[in-house]
């Protein structure tokens, strides 16, 4: 797992007490990982903050997945 | 219309001397001090230097991390007051109407830490607004009946009154008319507060509202000791079901008293300091009483608000006397604040429950950390200085008294 994705990983099991087992790429934050929208807002913040990015709400709303963040992140790096 | 009686089925507390109903009431007749040197963040520039605290506490004990990092600290103490005063009373959801139970909470200040974390982080930024989505709806007062209403799926009224140090008192008293009215079956009642923050002794020491008594912090919550230099700041919340006494009675429900009456007063007079003449205070407790048709003679027992400060405690006492007259000195007046501190807008509801046990018990808690005599406060009065006093009490008086001059007042009677 590259660096990047082990970091999400880490915002998101702390974020929304999941288990790590149940993050992978595919894992929708809503559908699966039980994030309501206050939560999905917060974890979108958690990137910028840990990645010292900007992520515009726009674009913010197509990330949806685990691996959806992970690949905007390594794209916006 | 004839209005509905109205009863307590159910109690729970987290307080600075106790964090259940039975360690609290331990607490209390045993005159314990809930009072210690603060432990939430460094004191070092602070005038006051202690506080109240809630102890051995962790809120994992009671909620999932993700649940927590949600609730600040008033809003947890709300839902674990509530929890334990619903199981009490053992009210099931399939057997009421969840449409007739409602959730009316006291809060004097709401989620402070949170306000202060979210702001201070805020000022340490670039001026981006980079605020949490979490940030408001922690904050805001209203949520602890709101997430009470969440977790228990009551569906009927729901809010939190705010007026001070008499919020609870004034939530208690509109879960009282609610249900006399017949509007509700039930009503989830009850105040938390959580401001042992910077920014919360900061702002109290500014008005010079605390005591700074630093070298003995036990001793520093001393209402009527000449002495007495402000109060101590505490933290905690209080739960009681209130419920309408023939639903209570065909479900069997366990009855602690009935609630006979509320009153409610305002100085009009100034943003913190007491009427000298304590009109509002005196009109308070004849409303109260006239609420609840009785004589001043058939009160037992009264927790004053009390709260160990040098106008506010003399202010009370005259306004008491006023009222009762010859009478006074047959009453057990205490302030069970010198124990657990002044817990704002939970301290309605603490104290609340502090009477409903002494009737309970037939024990009246003391005030304790009384040692220097106040020329000022007439001698004849039963202060229950320093140890619990065995007395029956039939009825029982809570006062609360919040800046801006809210006064508030409920009865509480003992059903045979």
């Amino acid at each position: 797992m590259s660096d990047i994705a082990s970091r999400v990983k880490a915002i998101i099991v702390d974020k929304l007490g999941v288990d790590e087992n149940e993050v992978v790429p595919e894992a929708s934050f809503t559908n699966d990982l039980g994030a309501d929208s206050l939560d999905t807002v917060e974890l979108i913040m958690e990137f910028e903050k840990e990645f010292d990015i900007q992520i515009p709400d726009d674009q913010a709303e197509n990330i949806a997945t685990v691996g959806q963040a992970t690949k905007y992140i390594e794209e916006a790096k | 219309m004839e209005l509905k009686r109205v009863v307590v089925t159910g109690l729970g507390a987290l307080t600075p001397i106790g964090n259940n109903i039975s360690e609290y009431w331990d607490g209390l007749v045993n005159g314990k001090s809930g009072c210690a040197p603060i432990t939430y963040f460094d004191t070092e520039k602070f005038k006051t230097k202690f506080a109240c605290e809630v102890k051995n506490y962790n809120p994992t004990d009671f909620f999932d991390r993700k649940e927590a990092r949600k609730l600040d600290r008033f809003a947890q103490y709300a839902l674990i007051s509530a929890g334990e005063a619903i199981e009490d009373a053992n009210i099931d959801l399939d057997k009421v109407d969840k449409f007739r139970v409602g959730v009316i909470w006291g809060a004097g200040i709401g989620g402070l830490q949170t306000f202060q974390d979210e702001v201070v982080n805020f000022a340490e930024g670039d001026g981006t607004p980079r605020f949490n989505p979490f940030f408001i709806p922690k904050m805001i007062a209203d949520i602890a009946p709101g997430n009470i209403s969440i977790k228990h799926g009551f569906m009927g009224p729901n809010y939190t009154t705010v007026s001070a140090c008499a919020s609870s008192a004034n939530a208690m008293i509109d879960a009282l008319n609610y249900i006399r009215l017949g509007h509700c079956d039930v009503v989830v009642t009850g105040g938390s507060e959580a401001a042992v923050t910077q920014a919360g002794i900061g702002g109290f020491n500014a008005m010079h509202a605390l005591s700074t008594r630093n070298d003995d912090p036990e001793t520093a919550s001393r209402p009527f000791d000449a002495t007495r230099d402000g109060f101590v700041l505490g933290e905690g919340a209080g739960g009681l079901i209130l419920e309408e006494y023939e639903h209570a009675k065909a479900r069997g429900a366990k009855i602690y008293a009935e609630v006979i009456g509320g009153g409610m007063s305002s100085d009009a007079h100034h943003m913190t300091a007491p009427h000298p003449d304590g009109v509002g205070v005196e009109r308070v407790m004849l409303n109260c009483l006239r609420d609840a048709g009785l004589e001043p003679k058939d009160v037992d027992a009264i927790n004053t608000h009390g709260t160990s400060t040098p106008l506010g405690d003399v202010a009370e006492l005259k306004a008491i006397t006023k009222v009762f007259g010859e009478h006074t000195k047959n009453i057990n007046i205490n302030s069970t604040k010198s124990m657990t501190g002044h817990l704002l807008g939970a301290a309605g509801a603490v104290e609340a429950i502090a009477s409903i046990l002494a009737m309970e018990h037939g024990i009246v808690p003391p005030t304790i950390n009384h040692s220097t005599v106040d020329e000022n406060i007439d001698s004849s009065l039963n202060l229950t200085l320093n140890k619990a006093q065995r007395r029956e009490v039939k009825v029982a008086m809570s006062n609360t008294f919040g800046f801006g001059g809210h006064n508030a007042c409920v009865l509480f009677k003992k059903i045979d």
